[in-house]
C-alpha cells in the first residue's frame, strides 16, 4: 500500500531523512515511534505531499508520487486524511462546518446528509452536542477528537495521525486508541502512527517501526520491539535517561558512533 | 564604500526577487480565479469585510482632507481673490489623487495587516497544511476571495470617500469662505469630468489587487509563531504603503504622458 525507499529530505544543512525505507501493507497499522523533533512528522508530511522530498522514492497505491504534479497529488490526497498535532481546526468555523469541510468543498450533499455525517463523525470520537462550538471553545483533547471526525467524514482509505494521543487525558487517549484498531477492523483503513506514547503504540499497532537518525532501524511487530536487545530501542521504550540516544546528541548529525 | 555598494546591491537584489514572489503569486491567483468551480460566496464574506469596516474611517478621513484642502487653498486664493475656483481644485485633487491613495493607505493599513495577520496564523497553527492535505489550494480558498473583494470594495469606497470630502470642502466653502450653495455645486460639477473620476477609481483597482497580494503573501511566507506573524503583518503595510505610493507615481504618469488624461 504505502512502499517507501531510500528516501532524504534535508532543511538547509540538517538532514531529516536519511536514506529511510518503510513498507506499510493494506489494512495494517504502523506506529512510528522515536524521539521528538527527529522528523517523525516530515515523513508523514511527505506521504501526503506537504513537503517533497530530496531523493527517493514513495509509491501510495503502486503510484511513484514523488514526481506528481499538485493536481494529480491532490486526486490522491482525497484517500489519505491526516490528523495534525495540534488538531489544525480551521478557527474562522465551528465544529460543523470543520468536521464538513471536506463534505462542503466536494461533494453536492443536502444540509440534511451533511448534518447527518457529521453527527455520525463526532459520535464516532464521542462527541455530541458541540457542533456550534467554535475551536477556541475546545479542549486540546477535543480538537484532537475534532480533527480526527473531519478526517473520518471523508471516508480515507489512508490515515496519518501525527501524535494522536499527546496532550490528552488517558482515558480520551484509551478512547482514540480504539478508535484507531476500530476502523483497522472494520474499514480496512490502513494507518500510519507517529507517536512516542509506547501505551498507545502496543496497543494500536500491528508493527512497530523505530525512527533513529533519519532511517528506520527497526521494523517489527510490538512484541519483537518490546523484546529487542538494540540498545537505542531500549533505552527509547524504556524511557531511560542514559543511553546511546542521549549520548549522541552531541554528535553531528547521520555520524555514527 | 564598499560595504555601501554591497548594502544597496543586496537591498535591491531583495526587492527584485520580492517583486518576483509577488508576480508568481498574482499570476496564480488571476488563473486560479478563471478556473472552476467558482465560490463567489467566498469573495462576498471577504467584501462584507473590507467594505463596511473601512467605510466609516475613510469616510472620516475623506471629510477632513476635503476641508484641509479648502482652507490649504483658501490661503492662496484668497490673496488673488480667486476663492470662487477653491470648489473646482477640491472636486479634481480629491478625485484624481488624494482619496484614492488615502483610502488605498487606509484600507493598507487595516485590512492588509488583517489579512497578513489571519493567513499567517493559519500557516502557524497549520491550518493551511490542514487545507492542502484536504486537496483544497490555498491560493484558490485563501487568495482569490481577498483579491476579488479588494479589488471591486476598494473603488466604491473611493467613491463614497470622494462624495464625503467633496462634502467637507462644502462646509468651508459655504460656511466659513460664504460661497454660496449654487455656486459650489456649480463650480464643482463644471470642473470635474467623468475622466477625473475614472482615472481616480481605476488607480484603486490596482491598489485593491497590491494590498491583497502582498498582504497573502507575507501570511502564506510566516517563519515562526506568534512573533513571526507580528514581523509579517508589520512588513506587509509598509512594504503596501511603498508600492501604492509607487503604483500611484506610474500610473498617473501613464495617463498624463501616454493617455494624455
Amino acid at each position: 500500500m504505502i512502499e517507501i525507499r531510500n528516501l532524504y529530505k534535508a532543511f538547509g544543512k540538517q538532514m531529516v531523512l536519511n536514506n529511510l525505507n518503510l513498507n506499510v501493507r493494506r489494512g495494517e497499522t504502523k506506529v512510528v515511534i522515536g524521539r521528538s523533533g527527529v522528523g517523525k512528522t516530515v515523513l508523514l508530511r511527505n506521504i501526503v505531499g506537504l513537503v517533497r522530498p530530496d531523493g527517493g522514492s514513495i509509491k501510495i497505491n503502486g503510484i511513484e508520487v514523488t514526481d506528481l504534479s499538485e493536481k494529480e497529488y491532490d486526486r490522491l490526497r482525497m484517500e489519505i486524511g491526516m490528523v495534525f498535532q495540534g488538531g489544525a481546526l480551521f478557527d474562522s468555523m465551528n465544529v460543523a462546518d470543520n468536521v464538513a469541510f471536506v463534505l462542503n468543498e466536494f461533494m453536492n450533499l443536502d444540509r440534511k446528509t451533511v448534518a447527518d455525517k457529521v453527527r455520525d463523525s463526532l459520535s464516532l470520537v464521542g462527541l455530541k452536542d458541540v457542533e456550534h462550538l467554535m475551536p477556541a471553545q475546545l479542549s486540546g483533547g477535543m480538537r484532537k477528537r475534532v480533527s480526527l471526525a473531519r478526517v473520518l467524514c471523508m471516508e480515507p482509505h489512508i490515515i496519518l495521525y501525527d501524535e494522536p494521543t499527546t496532550g490528552v487525558d488517558p482515558i480520551t487517549a484509551a478512547a482514540i486508541n480504539h478508535l484507531i484498531i476500530e476502523l483497522r477492523n472494520k474499514l480496512k483503513v490502513t494507518s500510519i502512527v507517529v507517536t512516542h506514547d509506547m501505551n498507545s503504540a502496543y496497543m494500536v499497532a500491528d508493527s512497530i517501526a523505530m525512527f533513529y537518525k533519519g532511517q528506520i532501524i527497526a521494523d517489527g511487530a510490538p512484541e519483537e520491539i518490546k523484546n529487542s536487545k538494540h540498545p537505542v530501542i531500549r533505552q527509547f521504550i524504556h524511557g531511560e535517561a542514559h543511553g546511546p540516544i542521549t549520548e549522541d546528541e552531541s554528535l553531528i548529525f547521520g555520524h555514527v558512533k | 564604500m564598499n560595504i555601501a555598494v554591497s548594502t544597496i546591491g543586496s537591498s535591491i537584489t531583495e526587492w527584485i526577487r520580492y517583486i518576483g514572489q509577488l508576480s508568481l503569486l498574482f499570476a496564480q491567483t488571476v488563473t486560479s480565479a478563471l478556473t472552476p468551480p467558482f465560490k463567489g460566496y467566498r469573495s462576498l464574506i471577504q467584501a462584507q469585510r473590507v467594505g463596511p469596516g473601512s467605510f466609516a474611517i475613510s469616510a472620516l478621513v475623506g471629510f477632513f482632507v476635503g476641508m484641509i484642502i479648502a482652507l490649504q487653498m483658501a490661503y492662496q486664493m484668497v490673496q488673488l481673490s480667486a476663492e470662487l475656483y477653491i470648489p473646482n481644485v477640491i472636486a479634481v485633487a480629491l478625485t484624481r489623487e488624494l482619496t484614492p491613495v488615502l483610502t488605498a493607505l487606509i484600507v493598507a493599513g487595516r485590512i492588509g495587516a488583517g489579512i497578513a495577520a489571519e493567513i499567517g496564523s493559519m500557516v502557524v497553527t497549520e491550518q493551511v497544511d490542514a487545507l492542502k492535505a484536504f486537496a483544497v489550494d490555498p491560493v484558490k480558498y485563501l487568495v482569490v476571495p481577498r483579491f476579488i473583494a479588494l479589488m471591486v470594495m476598494l473603488p466604491v469606497l473611493t467613491m463614497l470617500s470622494d462624495l464625503i470630502g467633496i462634502w467637507g470642502g462644502y462646509v468651508i466653502c459655504v460656511y466659513k469662505l460664504h460661497i454660496s450653495h449654487e455656486m459650489f455645486w456649480k463650480m464643482t460639477f463644471h470642473a470635474l469630468t467623468m475622466k477625473d473620476i475614472i482615472t481616480g477609481l481605476t488607480k484603486t483597482v490596482f491598489f485593491g489587487m497590491i494590498i491583497a497580494v502582498v498582504g497573502c503573501h507575507h501570511g502564506l511566507t510566516v517563519k515562526g509563531g506568534a512573533d513571526g506573524v507580528g514581523k509579517a503583518t508589520t512588513t506587509a503595510v509598509v512594504r503596501s504603503f511603498i508600492l501604492i505610493i509607487i503604483t500611484d507615481c506610474l500610473i498617473t504618469f501613464v495617463f498624463y504622458f501616454l493617455l494624455n488624461v
